[in-house]
């Protein structure tokens, strides 16, 4: 045993994570997937009753509205905040003046955008008599109940994410920086111009950083549950429900822990599907450079 | 000449377009937060009816109300019982991760690429399929209603992204700067916190600014784990105040929810020379 560890002397500088792994995250891995063929419910012993919670699932309309909210947003989500973040950067990366300043001020969101405090802020501009409609009747339109209507709600949701763009933004800054200048100057000798520039060089060259803000992004944007669960508690009439806030609900309000487990496994797989596939695709569209 | 002229007013024109953009994309971002900066002022009903943020009548009043809260607490026992969780999470995470990367960056072990492997996969494992059995475990350790699950996660080096972030820097560290120390008798763990750790500083200081930051906002843990107020860390008390009354004094919520959001504010201003610090000092040295 001491012979084993003085040979791998690294093993002992990552035990504490080792345990950390196996107990907290491992574990309950594995756990997770038993529970999810059982009816615990916190006060019962489980019993294995096979597929029936995956059935259940399935055949509710509750969950079903529930994995199609969850689709909505993150495609209204991603695409919007990356395009934005990219846009920006883009017009950011000219030579501005006061870089800083804008730098600053498109990042704070990102910063404070988690907190319980900008929820808070959310659903009061969004009120029926919040901030947003002062402003519209200020300007004579019709105001709109953004978060009592099913049509507006998750849209502001969604809002709420795509405001934190700065974070994606500082990325494609730094990557854009990071193009040669040559690649331009050769292209501006040839006549090209600024917008086929941008479609042959700049975006190419972008590709591995859009690459890892799109995965990133899709991985978080399928697990958000704090904007709505703060903001509308998935309402008005489930049109905010995401995945996360319904699993939330059937372990920690009704106590299906076994119910809820197969929600977060058919997430799971969910998310798995869009990563690996997202992967895959790589080759056809990220280029790497070759160095 | 006609052709320079137009050359010039086009690249004025493009000038003006994008300034136009970021001042109006910036002012559209922030005027929510100013206009909560203001509003947080104002009496409660004077809030609902200007698109202004300048209040009519400055008072300090929602801020002291605020604090004092509709409960039998203020905020200073709230931000107390914040920092209970957060300053050993910090402390716990910077220490765990940077032994848990040195460890990694440094050795050769036994199912490494294994181990190594595992750690990536974990950046990706979409944790919301692991927080039913977590709260399960936690339950059967008799830890629900104490800050344990909050903090104890957090000294085995849990958040895999510091690890890996540590792991990059150390592997940017010369090795020759350790094999000196070794050779003047240092062991390991001396290599690591003579020679490693000092070069390590700004990284470290990176780790800890940023978990400061995610903790002081985690909604999630506390609200699955504290039940009893006399517990709550300020996210549970502000949402226990939006939620409280049906009545909500909407100018005392604004005001705390502009108090919790200091630290963070505090924190990223002052970490912001230190990441430029960080990223220059490394590229130069580099």
């Amino acid at each position: 045993m001491k012979k084993f560890f003085s040979k791998n002397k690294g093993l002992l500088f990552i035990i504490p994570w080792l345990l950390g792994l196996v107990v907290f995250r491992l574990v309950p891995f594995a756990l997770s997937l038993g529970l999810s063929f059982t009816d615990y419910q916190l006060v019962n012993v489980p019993h294995f009753i096979g597929l029936q919670n995956y059935k259940d699932m399935f055949a509710n309309v509750e969950y079903r509205g529930s994995f199609l909210t969850t689709m909505k947003y993150v495609f209204l989500t991603v695409p919007f905040k990356l395009s934005f973040a990219l846009f920006i950067a883009y017009i950011l990366n000219f030579k501005i003046k006061g870089v800083n300043f804008f730098r600053t001020a498109y990042y704070i969101p990102s910063i404070l955008g988690g907190s319980v405090a900008i929820a808070i802020l959310w659903r009061f501009i969004f009120a029926a008599d919040g901030l947003i409609n002062i402003g519209l009747g200020f300007i004579g339109l019709p105001t709109v109940n953004w978060l009592g209507d099913t049509r507006t709600a998750l849209f502001t949701v969604c809002l709420l994410r795509v405001w934190q763009f700065g974070s994606a933004m500082i990325i494609f800054l730094a990557a854009l920086k990071n193009i040669p200048t040559e690649l331009y100057e050769a292209a501006e000798i040839d006549g090209a111009s600024k917008f086929s520039m941008f479609f042959r060089i700049t975006l190419p060259m972008l590709t591995p950083v859009i690459f890892f803000n799109f995965v990133m992004q899709l991985v978080e944007a399928f697990q958000e549950f704090k904007g709505p669960y703060l903001i509308t508690q998935g309402g008005p009439r489930n049109s905010t429900m995401l995945l996360p806030v319904l699993i939330y609900n059937n372990a920690f309000a009704y106590f299906k822990m076994g119910y809820a487990s197969a929600i977060a496994w058919s997430l799971f797989l969910v998310i798995m599907v869009f990563t690996l596939f997202t992967f895959k695709s790589q080759k056809s569209w990220v280029h790497y450079s070759d160095d | 000449m006609n052709k320079i002229l137009n050359k010039k007013t086009k690249k004025n024109i493009n000038i003006f377009f994008r300034y136009g953009v970021l001042v109006f994309v910036a002012l559209i971002m922030l005027y929510p937060l100013i206009w909560l900066f203001g509003a947080s002022f104002k009496s409660n009903t004077d809030i609902f009816t200007s698109v202004g943020f300048w209040p009519k009548k400055f008072s300090l009043t929602p801020y002291i109300n605020g604090w004092k809260t509709s409960t039998e607490y203020t905020f200073t026992k709230y931000f107390l019982n914040t920092f209970t969780i957060v300053v050993p999470k910090v402390l716990g995470t910077v220490i765990s991760c940077v032994i848990t990367a040195y460890g990694f960056a440094r050795f050769k072990f036994f199912g490494k690429k294994t181990l190594f492997a595992t750690l990536i996969s974990t950046l990706l494992l979409p944790s919301v399929v692991i927080y039913i059995p977590q709260f399960l475990i936690f339950r059967y350790f008799g830890w629900l209603d104490t800050y344990l699950p909050l903090i104890v996660p957090s000294l085995l080096a849990f958040d895999t992204f510091f690890v890996f972030m540590l792991i990059q820097f150390i592997r940017g560290i010369p090795k020759e700067l350790e094999e000196a120390a070794k050779i003047d008798g240092c062991n390991s763990i001396q290599t690591l916190w003579y020679v490693v750790v000092p070069v390590l500083k700004p990284a470290i200081i990176s780790v800890a600014l940023l978990q400061f930051m995610w903790s002081m906002n985690d909604f999630l843990g506390p609200l699955l784990y504290i039940s009893s107020v006399d517990k709550y860390p300020v996210v549970l008390a502000l949402r226990m105040a939006m939620d409280a009354s049906s009545e909500i004094k909407w100018n005392e919520l604004i005001s705390m929810s502009i108090v919790t959001l200091v630290p963070s504010l505090v924190v990223f201003f002052a970490a912001q020379k230190h990441f430029v610090d960080g990223v220059t000092a490394g590229s130069v040295k580099g």
